[in-house]
C-alpha cells in the first residue's frame, strides 16, 4: 500500500494542475506557430527570421504594450469583473502625457489611467452597476473628454524624449527598454497576485464575493484598487505606445482591448474570475504577438486574420477552457 | 400562480391583505424596468417632437423609424443570452455578415428576393446556431466564445465584402423604409394604399410595424414556451433549473439561435435601409456595445433571469432619441460622444439608489 502511495504522489508531482494545463498548451502552441511560421517563410522566402533573437526581441517590444494592458486587465478579471475601458484609457493618457509634456509628462499620463480606474472603482465597487456597462460608459467619456480635447484631430504635441527612450530604445543595443518596463509591471503583478493579502483577496472575491466579504475583507476597497491598478496599466500602455509612435492619435487604443481579452482568457485565467495565473497571460501575450506576426508575414488579408483569430481562441479554449458539466 | 395566492389568502384572512398585496408587487416590480425605460422614451422623443423645427410629421417619424430598427433588433438578440446571465458578443458581427449575404442576394425577381430573404434570415439563426453549440457542446463561456465566434463572422463579411457596396432591390427596400401607404403602393396592395379602411393606419412606418410583429410573432411565443422559460430559469438558477428537469441545453440553444435570428434579421433591414453591405468592424463593435446598454436601459438584469426583449427594445430607442435630440439642439459633433457617454453613465448609475433600499447589506454581494 505504501508504495503505490508513494508512486501516486510522485506522479501527482509530475502530473500537471488545472492552473498549469492551460499554459503548457498556450506554450506549446507558441512553438507550433514558431514552427510553422518558420516552415514557410524557408519555403518561400528560404531564411527563417522568426528564429532570430533580434526579430523575436522586436516582435517582443511592440508586444510590451499589450502586455502590460493585459496585466491589469489580468487583476480585473480574476475579481469576476471587466475593464472595457481600456481603449480610451490608454489613448486619453497617451493625449495628456504628450500635452503636458517635459518631467510630468509619464505621471501625467499614468495619473489620467489611474483616475478613470479610480473611477471606474467606485461605480463599480460602491454604486455595484456591473462593470461591463459602467466601464462601457467610462470609455464613450474618455472618448468624448479626448475628441472634444483635440477637436477630433490627432493632436499636434509630441511625445517627451524620456518616453520615446522608454518605447524604443535598446539597453546595451539588444534588449528593449519596453521590454524591461513590461518585466517590471509583471514583477509588481506577480508580487501582489502571489506575495500579498490584496492578491489573495482579489482570488477570494473572484471565487465568491459573499464568502470573502464574511472572511473580513474589504471587498469594495480590493475592487477598487483592482480597477485603479487596470486603469494606470492602460494609461502606462499608453505613454509608451505615444513614445513609440512619437505621438498620440484618435483610436490608438481600439486595437488592444479584444487581444488582451484573448490573451488573458487563452493563458487560463478563468472569465468569470476566482482561477488563473499570471504566468498564463504572459504565455497569452507572446502567442498572440506571434500569431499577428506570422499573419502578417504570410500577408494574410484583414478577413483570414480575423477568422483564424477566432479559430484559435475557439480551438484553443476546447483543449483546456472547457468548464465542467452541470450536476446541480 | 395567482390561484395559490387567492387559496392562501382564503385560508387566512388576517394575512390576506398582505398577502394581495404581496402578489402586485412583484408583477410590478418585474415590469419596472420597461415602464421607467417607456416613461423615459416616451418623454424624451414628446421633448424632440415638440422642438422639432418641422413639428411632428409622418417623414420625421419614419426617419427616426429607420435609423432606431437595427439596434431595437440587434438590442432585442443580446436580451436572449443575457436573460440566462451570458452574454452575446457576436451580435453586431451576425448583424453586419447578414447584411453583407443581403447585399448579394437581395435583388433580381421576386422568387430570387424571397429566396434571398430566407438565406438572409437563416443565416442569421445559422450563426446564432453555431455560438449555442461553441457554448453548450464546447463548455465555453458565452462571452469569451461569442468573441472569437464574432471575429469568424467579420471575417467571412470581409471575404463577401472587401469594400463597401452591393445592391438590393431598390422596389422593395423604398417600401420596408417607408410607410404604410407607400408600401401598398408599390407592391399595388389595396388599392394601391387607397383603401378607405386603411387610412388609419396609413401613416405608421413599416419599420415600427416589422418590430410589432417579430414581437407577437417571435418573442410572445417564446417567452410563454417550456423553452423561453427555461431561458428564464437558467439565468435565475442553472443548478435548480437543471435539478428541476428543464431542457437545459435545448434552451442555451434555442436561446443563441434566437439571437442570432434577431442580429440577422436587423442586419437584413440595415442592408434594405442603405441599400448596400459594409464589413465595417467599428460599425459591427459599436452596434454590440450599444445594445448592451439598450438591454441595461431596458432593465434587463445583466445577472440574467429577470428582463425583456421588449424592454431593450425600447431601451434602443430611447438610446436613438437621445442622439435624435442631439440633433436638433445642434450640440456641436465633438460633444456628442461625451454627452452620450454622461448620460449613460448617469442611467446606469441610478441602480444604485436601490442599493439604499437593501435591508441586509449581504444582498449587495453575490
Amino acid at each position: 500500500v505504501s508504495t503505490t502511495a508513494i508512486s501516486g504522489s510522485a506522479l501527482r508531482g509530475l502530473r500537471l494542475g488545472p492552473d498549469d494545463k492551460p499554459i503548457v498548451f498556450a506554450a506549446g502552441f507558441v512553438l507550433l506557430i514558431l514552427f510553422v511560421g518558420t516552415g514557410y517563410t524557408l519555403f518561400t522566402q528560404g531564411s527563417a527570421p522568426l528564429l532570430q533573437p533580434q526579430y523575436l526581441l522586436q516582435q517582443l517590444q511592440v508586444g510590451s504594450f499589450l502586455g502590460i494592458v493585459a496585466a491589469g486587465l489580468m487583476l480585473v478579471i480574476l475579481l469576476g469583473h471587466i475593464d472595457l475601458s481600456a481603449p480610451w484609457t490608454l489613448t486619453a493618457a497617451a493625449m495628456m502625457a504628450t500635452a503636458v509634456g517635459g518631467p510630468w509628462a509619464i505621471p501625467a499620463g499614468i495619473g489620467v489611467g489611474l483616475l478613470v480606474g479610480i473611477v471606474n472603482g467606485l461605480g463599480v465597487a460602491y454604486l455595484r452597476v456591473p462593470s461591463m456597462i459602467f466601464t462601457l460608459g467610462m470609455n464613450a467619456v474618455m472618448r468624448g473628454l479626448m475628441v472634444a480635447h483635440t477637436g477630433g484631430f490627432a493632436p499636434q504635441t509630441a511625445a517627451t524624449d524620456l518616453m520615446q527612450y522608454l518605447a524604443v530604445a535598446r539597453i546595451g543595443g539588444v534588449i528593449p527598454a519596453a521590454l524591461l518596463v513590461w518585466l517590471a509591471v509583471s514583477v509588481v503583478v506577480v508580487v501582489i497576485l502571489t506575495r500579498m493579502t490584496l492578491g489573495r483577496a482579489i482570488y477570494a472575491i473572484g471565487n465568491r464575493e459573499r464568502a470573502a466579504y464574511l472572511s473580513g475583507i474589504n471587498t469594495n476597497r480590493v475592487i477598487l484598487i483592482a480597477f485603479a491598478l487596470s486603469g494606470a496599466a492602460a494609461g502606462l500602455a499608453g505613454v509608451l505606445l505615444a513614445g513609440y509612435s512619437t505621438k498620440a492619435y484618435q483610436g490608438m487604443g481600439d486595437t488592444y482591448l479584444l487581444p488582451a481579452i484573448a490573451a488573458v482568457v487563452i493563458g487560463g485565467t478563468n472569465i468569470l474570475g476566482g482561477r488563473g495565473r499570471y504566468l498564463g497571460t504572459l504565455v497569452g501575450v507572446i502567442l498572440i504577438v506571434l500569431l499577428n506576426s506570422v499573419l502578417s508575414i504570410m500577408q494574410m488579408p484583414e478577413a483570414g486574420r480575423q477568422i483564424i483569430y477566432g479559430t484559435v481562441i475557439i480551438s484553443m479554449l476546447l483543449v483546456y477552457g472547457r468548464e465542467g458539466r452541470l450536476a446541480g | 400562480m395567482s390561484d395559490t395566492v387567492l387559496a392562501r389568502a382564503n385560508v387566512e384572512p388576517v394575512e390576506g391583505t398582505r398577502v394581495r398585496r404581496g402578489s402586485i408587487g412583484p408583477r410590478l416590480q418585474q415590469q419596472a424596468g420597461i415602464l421607467g425605460a417607456l416613461t423615459l422614451f416616451v418623454l424624451l422623443y414628446l421633448f424632440y417632437q415638440a422642438n422639432h423645427p418641422r413639428g411632428f410629421t409622418g417623414q420625421v417619424l419614419i426617419q427616426n423609424a429607420n435609423e432606431a430598427f437595427a439596434l431595437a433588433l440587434v438590442a432585442m438578440a443580446q436580451t436572449v443570452p443575457v436573460l440566462m446571465a451570458g452574454l452575446d458578443l457576436s451580435v453586431g458581427a451576425v448583424m453586419t455578415l447578414v447584411g453583407c449575404i443581403a447585399s448579394h442576394l437581395v435583388n433580381g425577381g421576386p422568387g430570387e428576393i424571397a429566396l434571398g430573404i430566407m438565406a438572409c434570415i437563416a443565416a442569421g439563426a445559422a450563426c446564432g446556431f453555431a455560438n449555442g453549440c461553441v457554448v453548450v457542446y464546447g463548455r465555453i463561456q458565452p462571452i469569451i466564445a461569442t468573441l472569437a465566434t464574432s471575429a469568424i463572422y467579420m471575417g467571412f463579411a470581409l471575404i463577401l465584402r472587401p469594400t463597401p457596396g452591393g445592391n438590393v432591390h431598390e422596389d422593395l427596400s423604398w417600401a420596408m423604409t417607408n410607410d404604410v401607404r407607400e408600401f401598398a403602393a408599390t407592391f399595388g396592395l389595396f388599392e394601391g394604399g387607397e383603401a378607405l379602411w386603411l387610412q388609419p393606419f396609413a401613416w405608421i412606418p413599416v419599420p415600427l410595424i416589422l418590430l410589432a410583429l417579430i414581437i407577437l410573432v417571435i418573442w410572445v411565443p417564446f417567452t410563454r414556451s417550456v423553452t423561453g422559460r427555461t431561458v428564464y430559469a437558467i439565468g435565475s438558477s442553472e443548478g435548480a433549473a437543471y435539478m428541476s428537469g428543464l431542457p437545459i441545453n435545448r434552451a442555451k440553444l434555442a436561446a443563441f439561435t434566437l439571437a442570432g435570428l434577431f442580429a440577422g434579421l436587423g442586419g437584413l433591414f440595415l442592408a434594405l435601409q442603405t441599400s448596400s453591405g459594409n464589413a465595417d468592424i467599428p460599425q459591427a463593435a459599436a452596434y454590440t456595445l450599444n445594445a448592451i446598454a439598450a438591454v441595461v436601459i431596458g432593465g434587463t438584469s445583466l445577472l440574467g433571469g429577470t428582463g425583456s426583449a421588449i424592454g431593450s427594445m425600447i431601451g434602443a430607442l430611447v438610446l436613438r432619441t437621445i442622439s435624435f435630440n442631439f440633433r436638433i439642439f445642434d450640440v456641436a459633433p465633438l460633444l456628442q460622444p461625451l454627452l452620450e457617454g454622461f448620460v449613460l453613465l448617469a442611467a446606469v448609475s441610478l441602480g444604485g439608489l436601490k442599493l439604499l433600499r437593501l435591508k441586509n447589506k449581504l444582498e449587495v454581494y453575490r
